[in-house]
C-alpha cells in the first residue's frame, strides 16, 4: 500500500503534539509501519519531507530502534522474551517450539507472510514469565504447548485474546495504536490480573494496610 | 514488616483506570489542594519527605526539582520516564495499566510545582495496553478540565503528550530519552549540563520515573509526617516491589522501604518446591547479585549499598539452585551487547568481548586465565564509559564471580548444561510442555 495524502495529513496532526516538529519522527515511523508493515524508503522520504530534514537523517533514526523493520513483518509479530529471567524460566523452550513450528528463526517471517518471529528483550513483565507477545500485546505465562496453540489459532483465523489486553488484531493495527494511542481499547483486559494483585490479596487476607493520615486517597 | 498498599491499594476495582473509578477513591483531591499552594511550597514538601527517585538511581526528587531555574523566561518541561526496559523491572507498566490517573494527577501537580506547561510521558513502544490506558486517562482528564487551560480555575495551563518509544533500552537513560524525544537516535548526552538546566529543547527539564511521580498525589494529600511513617531516615516511603523468578506467587507487593527480602518472599509464598534461593538481585540486572545470606537485609538504598549492591528499581528477581549462574550472566551480557548504543568505545567493544568470553565459559570452553582477565576487562569498562549502561554491563560478572567462582572454573572444562539442565529451571515440566 502506498502512503496517500491522508497519511501525510496524519503526520501533520502528530507534529502538532510537539513544540518542535522533529519530535514527531518516532510516532510518524510507527504510522508508516501501520500502513506498510515495515519502514520503507518511501516512508522515510515522506517523513523527511514532512519534517524538512534529510532522508539520511530519518534513516539514521529508523535503523537505531529495534521496533522498526526494513522488511515487511506480515500479519502477526510474535515476540518471545529470552532475556535471562524469562529465557531461563522457560522462554528458551517456548522460542524453540515456535521456531520449529513456524520453520523460521529470529527476525524472520514465514513465507506466507503470516508470522514474524523474534527473540525479544525484557518486556517489563518478568512477574508473568515466560512472556510472549503477539503484535506486542501481552501473552503472559506461556508454555511451549500454549504458545503453539496461540499460533495455531491465529493461523486458523480464530479469536485470540491477550492475557492483559484486547483481542489480537494484527501488527499494523498495533503500529497505528502507537501513532494514535487513544484507540478505544483502553477498557479491554483486566485493570490488574491476579499477579498484579498478589500483594494486595495477601494484605487483605492478613488484614494489613498502610497507615492513614485520615483523609484522601 | 507488613505490606502497605498505597499506590496499589485499589487495583481490585475493575473501573480504576477510568476517571469515574479514580474519583470514587478520592482521585484528584490532591490536585485541588496543590493548586491552592504556591509551587515552591510543593517543592519544599516533596523535599521534606525525602522521596528518592524510583527509576534506579535514588536521587532525591525534591532536590532535583529545586535545580530548575525559576523566572528564567524559558519554557520548562516535565518528562516522565516510562521506558521501563531494565531486565527484571516490571512495576511502572503495571502501575500505568492499573491506575493511569494516579500518574496523570502526579504529572499535573509536579508540572505545577516546577512551572512546566507541557509534560511528556515517554512510554516504551512495546506495551500498547499501557499506552492506551494512559492516553485514555489524558483524554478524560482534558474533558473534565483537569488538563488544558486554567485547570480547576487556577490559571495554570498544562498539556500532556503521550510519546511511544520504538525499542531501545538506552532510551531509559534520561539524556538519551531526551534525544529520542527530540526525534533522534537515543544516545546519551554529556552531563553537565544536567536536564534540570538544559534538557528537552535545551530548556529546563525534570525527568522522573513513573513510580516517583505517582508518589506525589499521596504526599500532597497526606503530608510529610505521614510519608515518613514508612521506611527509614535515608529511604523514606513505600515501594512497589515486583517480585519475579522461582517464587510461588510472583507479582506486585507494596511495602515500606526497609522490608526484607525474606519477608517479601514469605508474602510471595516462598520458593517453588521449597528449593533454596541461589542468587537474587534487588532491582534489575544492573545491580550486583546477592545470595541467600543477604535475605534478612532491609531493602533500603543505604543497606543495599552497604552490601555492595543497589536497590535499583526495587524489583527483585530470585533464582533457585537449578540455575547456572554462568548462563544467567551470559544472557544479561548478551542483552547489554545488544543494547549498547555504540557511542563510546569501552562499552561498544567491551560488551562484545565480555559476551564472547562468557559464551565460551557457558559452553565449557573458557580458559582459567580468562577468569581474571575478564575482571580486568570489566574494570576497563566500569567508570570509563560515557553513561551508566557501560557501568551496568561491567557489573554482573564480577558480582557473580565473587560468590560462584567455582562455576566459572567449571566452565573451563564442562558446559553449564551438564551440571544445570536448562529444563530444570523451567516453570513448567517438560512432560506438560508439549
Ligand atoms: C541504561 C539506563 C536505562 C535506564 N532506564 C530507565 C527507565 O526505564 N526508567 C526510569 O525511570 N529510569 C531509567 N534510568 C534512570 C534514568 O536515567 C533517570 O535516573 C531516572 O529516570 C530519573 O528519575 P527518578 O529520579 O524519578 O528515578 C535508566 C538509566 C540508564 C543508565
Ligand atoms: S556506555 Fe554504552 S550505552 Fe552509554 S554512551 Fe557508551 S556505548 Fe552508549
Ligand atoms: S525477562 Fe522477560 S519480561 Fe522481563
Amino acid at each position: 500500500m502506498t502512503l496517500g495524502p491522508e497519511i501525510r495529513a496524519e503526520m501533520e496532526q502528530i507534529k502538532q503534539r510537539y513544540p518542535d516538529p522533529r519530535s514527531a519522527l518516532l510516532p510518524m515511523l510507527h504510522l508508516v509501519q501501520s500502513v506498510q508493515s515495515e519502514v520503507t524508503t518511501e516512508g522515510m522520504a515522506l517523513c523527511a519531507d514532512v519534517l524538512s530534514i534529510t532522508p539520511a537523517e530519518v534513516a539514521a533514526v529508523a535503523t537505531f530502534y529495534t521496533m522498526y523493520k526494513r522488511r515487511p513483518v506480515g500479519k502477526h509479530h510474535i515476540g518471545v522474551c529470552t532475556n535471562t529471567l524469562c529465557g531461563l524460566l522457560g522462554g528458551d523452550a517456548v522460542y524453540a517450539a515456535l521456531s520449529e513450528r513456524l520453520g523460521v528463526g529470529h527476525d524472520e517471517s514465514t513465507p506466507d507472510g503470516k508470522f514474524w518471529l523474534e527473540r525479544i528483550e525484557c518486556q517489563a513483565a518478568c512477574t508473568h514469565a515466560p512472556v510472549m507477545t503477539v503484535d506486542w500485546e501481552f501473552m503472559d505465562q506461556q508454555t511451549p504447548a500454549s504458545a503453539i496453540d496461540v499460533i495455531d489459532q491465529l493461523a486458523r483465523g480464530e479469536e485470540v485474546r491477550s492475557t492483559r489486553g484486547p483481542v489480537i488484531r494484527n501488527f499494523t493495527a498495533t503500529e497505528r495504536t502507537l501513532a494514535f494511542p487513544d484507540d478505544g481499547l483502553a477498557g479491554e483486559g483486566p485493570v490488574a490480573d491476579e499477579l498484579m494483585l498478589a500483594g494486595l490479596r495477601v494484605a487483605q487476607e492478613r488484614g494489613m494496610s498502610a497507615p492513614t493520615a485520615g483523609q484522601g486517597n | 514488616m507488613t505490606l502497605t498498599p498505597v499506590i496499589t491499594a485499589h487495583w481490585d476495582r475493575p473501573d480504576l483506570y477510568t476517571l469515574a473509578g479514580y474519583r470514587a477513591i478520592g482521585g484528584y483531591t490532591a490536585l485541588a489542594k496543590a493548586l491552592q499552594q504556591e509551587p515552591d511550597a510543593i517543592i519544599s514538601t516533596v523535599k521534606d519527605t525525602g522521596l528518592r527517585g524510583r527509576g534506579g538511581a535514588g536521587f532525591p526528587t525534591g532536590l532535583k526539582w529545586s535545580f530548575v531555574p525559576q523566572n528564567d523566561g524559558k519554557p520548562h518541561y516535565l518528562v516522565v520516564n516510562a521506558d521501563e526496559s531494565e531486565p527484571g523491572a516490571c512495576k511502572d507498566i503495571p502501575i500505568m495499566m492499573a491506575t493511569p490517573h494516579t500518574l496523570i494527577e502526579g504529572v499535573i501537580i509536579s508540572s505545577y510545582a516546577i512551572r512546566a506547561n507541557h509534560a511528556f510521558i515517554y512510554i516504551r513502544g512495546e506495551v500498547p495496553q499501557a499506552i492506551r490506558r494512559v492516553a485514555a486517562a489524558v483524554r478524560e482528564a482534558e474533558q473534565a478540565g483537569l488538563l488544558g487551560d486554567n485547570i480547576l480555575g487556577s490559571g495554570f495551563n498544562l498539556r500532556v503528550t503521550i510519546h511511544s518509544g520504538a525499542g531501545a533500552y538506552i532510551c531509559g537513560e534520561e539524556t538519551a530519552l531526551l534525544d529520542s524525544l527530540e526525534g533522534r537516535r537515543g544516545q546519551p548526552r554529556l552531563k553537565p549540563p544536567f536536564p534540570a538546566v538544559a534538557g528537552l529543547y535545551a530548556s529546563p527539564t525534570v525527568v522522573n520515573n513513573v513510580e516517583t511521580i505517582c508518589n506525589v498525589p499521596f504526599i500532597v494529600n497526606n503530608g510529610v509526617e505521614w510519608f515518613r511513617k514508612f521506611g527509614t531516615e535515608k529511604s523514606p516511603g513505600f515501594k512497589v516491589f515486583a517480585i519475579s523468578g522461582h517464587v510461588n506467587r510472583p507479582g506486585i507487593y507494596e511495602a515500606p522501604l526497609g522490608v526484607t527480602m525474606r519477608e517479601l518472599l514469605d508474602y510471595a509464598g516462598g520458593m517453588r518446591g521449597g528449593r533454596p534461593v541461589k542468587f537474587w538481585l534487588p532491582g534489575g540486572s544492573s545491580v550486583p547479585m546477592l545470595t541467600a545470606e543477604h535475605l534478612d537485609l532491609p531493602l533500603t538504598y543505604e543497606e543495599m549499598a552497604a552490601a555492595g549492591t543497589m536497590l535499583g528499581t526495587g524489583t527483585p528477581m530470585l533464582f533457585d539452585d537449578t540455575v547456572s549462574v554462568v548462563r544467567a550472566v551470559t544472557r544479561w551480557l548478551e542483552f547489554y551487547k545488544h543494547e549498547s548504543c555504540g557511542k563510546c568505545t569501552p562499552c561498544r567493544e567491551g560488551t562484545y568481548w565480555i559476551t564472547g568470553v562468557l559464551e565460551r565459559f557457558e559452553h565449557g570452553h573458557g580458559s582459567a586465565a580468562e577468569i581474571d582477565t575478564l575482571v580486568d576487562l570489566c574494570d576497563q569498562i566500569g567508570g570509563r564509559s560515557f553513561c551508566a549502561l557501560g557501568d551496568a554491563a561491567a557489573t554482573p560478572y564480577p558480582a557473580a564471580l565473587k560468590y560462584f567462582r567455582n562455576e566459572f572454573e567449571a566452565g573451563t572444562s564442562q558446559a553449564a548444561e551438564l551440571e544445570f539442565a536448562p529444563a530444570a529451571s523451567y516453570l513448567f515440566s517438560e512432560a506438560t510442555a508439549r
